[in-house]
């Protein structure tokens, strides 16, 4: 077998895929984060229990209605998203204009309530999601094999981040968002309906976290508390990457994972760490992240 | 269009308007009207409330009493994304350009509310500058390049009552030279235009009347040919 610096390279190529599947996860959901944080100033807690709806409906779905997987892409975030649009409406919007910690403090309470309620229904064991039938198998490459169900990720990953950036950095609509960003009141003042933004932003945010739930759901354990397991990595990417940069959360999310992927094959011991020790240093060499503007 | 064209037309009309942030008390009761195609000025000195009486009419303060008709129209429980569809155009006082935005994505933020906008084209001429820089990032223009794309941008949605807020400060003389010949064209359009300024030597020869304002009320109402008879009076009033 060959191998590089003493490593197989089955071991290294396999921790670098599963690096670069955690890091598509990474990228989905500190995206949404971005999107939020961009707009509405809310540090969104409730983002992984969002995350963790997305996979939840689809197994529900599947479990009741039989709804399979390619419904359940559309359907699930659609469902989730209408549930973050109303979370928005009914609450978030009630504490507007106050200190960040009101929204924090809300969105975090939110998400245990959510969390709490499935636990007491479902458990936390894990539900089963079957693989849907055309994902079983893979490519047998030369140097390791890549699971069709793990190269579609990475692919439908990498596809919905980028027309999220594209449409944020490069359309009309992106245009409003990002002047929002700068100064929603004036936006208003032009005649742009800023509630209703704001409203279809965090349900777009949330649907971005609940969209990577379902591509969780055939590979992850799907369980009330997915969420906050994965919720605190994404928070330490999206402040490696600098708090509201569209490109920098992508970006990020994907290194992360590759360089937590990397990690497990040098010292395993540490990769779950490795993570926040990047976090430290960017904070101590750049503090607005790697992609934020300095204020 | 008769309505429009009547030159008694009564565009804006403000009524015991008070205003607050927070617990400050910032306006005492503000009584004033713009005609259709006046240039009307709010003078005073710095904190007297001009700036707020723009943003209270945008429903942009924490809180206000009274009564703001806009073209004959109730506005006191109009959300301010309503206000600019009834025609108004607001340039805020540090221009409020989009940093993340470039030229051409600022000047075409602001939603055409009513037929009658400058296109582009038209805004280029007046402008030269912008053109050229159409492609460069609000955060990298000069001061009076700001100012133009401010002013700009709220003339291509065709809002036909302009409230200005301080437009010509800290520019060089040469921008505020072409931005009171930009006012003049305005003008002659038949805009209704309300122009907070500090400088009254550019807002004079322009305006048809002035509004005085000191601590948060309207003091003196000195129309342009007044002017002169009540120098003394304004000069008082704005310390010069």
């Amino acid at each position: 077998m060959t191998e590089i610096l003493g490593i197989p390279t089955a071991v290294l190529f396999g921790q670098l895929l599963l690096g670069i599947i955690n890091g598509s996860f990474y990228a989905l959901l500190s995206l949404g984060l971005a999107v939020i944080f961009g707009l509405l100033k809310i540090i969104n807690f409730a983002h992984g229990a969002m995350y963790m709806l997305g996979a939840m409906v689809t197994v529900i779905m599947f479990d009741v209605m039989g709804v399979n997987y390619w419904v359940a892409l559309l359907a699930a975030p659609l469902v989730v998203g209408c549930f973050g649009v109303a979370i928005e409406y009914f609450l978030l919007r009630r504490i507007g204009g106050q200190d960040h910690i009101y929204s924090l403090l809300l969105t975090f309470g939110v998400a245990l309530m959510i969390q709490g309620i499935l636990t007491n229904i479902y458990g936390v064991s894990g539900m089963r999601y079957a693989m849907p039938d055309v994902f079983k198998g893979g490519f047998r490459l030369d140097f390791m094999y890549l699971p069709y169900y793990r190269a579609w990720v990475i692919c439908v990953a990498l596809v919905v981040c980028f027309g999220t950036w594209f449409v944020i950095e490069k359309t009309k609509l992106g245009a409003y968002l990002r002047a929002g960003t700068e100064d929603s009141q004036l936006m208003q003042g032009f005649g742009i309906n800023v509630p209703l933004l704001v409203s279809l932003t965090y349900g777009f945010g949330v649907m971005l976290a609940a969209f990577a739930g379902v591509l969780a759901a055939p590979i992850y354990s799907v369980n009330p508390v997915m969420g906050s397991n994965i919720l605190i990595v994404v928070f330490a990417v999206v402040v490696i990457g600098g708090m509201g940069s569209i490109a920098g959360a992508i970006i990020t999310g994907l290194l992360m994972g590759v360089i937590e992927g990397l990690t497990k094959v040098v010292y395993p011991e540490f990769s779950s760490a490795v993570i926040f020790l990047v976090m430290v240093i960017v904070l101590l060499i750049r503090p607005s992240g790697l992609f934020g503007k300095e204020a | 269009m008769s309505q429009a064209s009547r030159k008694d037309y009564e565009q804006l009309r403000i009524s015991g308007l008070h205003a607050f942030y927070g617990e400050s008390h910032i306006l005492h009761g503000i009584d004033m009207e713009v005609k259709r195609g006046e240039l009307v000025t709010l003078l005073g000195r710095n904190g007297a409330g001009r700036s707020t009486t723009l943003k209270a009419i945008m429903n942009m303060v924490g809180r206000r009493t009274g009564s703001i008709m806009i073209n004959g129209e109730e506005t006191m429980s109009c959300a301010p994304h309503h206000i600019a569809r009834l025609g108004v155009g607001y340039c805020p006082e540090h221009r409020g350009i989009f940093s993340g935005l470039n030229v051409m994505e600022n000047l075409t933020l602001p939603p055409v509310v009513r037929s009658g906008g400058m296109g582009l084209e038209e805004i280029f001429s007046m402008f030269p500058n912008l053109y050229e820089r159409r492609t460069s990032q609000g955060s990298k223009l000069s001061g009076g390049e700001q100012q133009m794309l401010a002013m700009a941008r709220i003339l291509r949605t065709g809002a036909n009552m302009l409230l200005l807020d301080e437009i010509t400060e800290g520019l060089a003389p040469v921008i505020v030279e072409k931005l009171g010949e930009v006012l003049v064209k305005l003008k002659s359009k038949g805009l209704t235009i309300v122009l907070v300024e500090q400088n009254f030597h550019f807002a004079a020869p322009l305006a048809d009347r002035h509004y005085v304002m000191e601590h948060g009320q309207i003091v003196e109402e000195i129309s342009a040919d007044e002017l002169e008879s009540k120098q003394s009076t304004l000069d008082k009033y704005l310390g010069v």
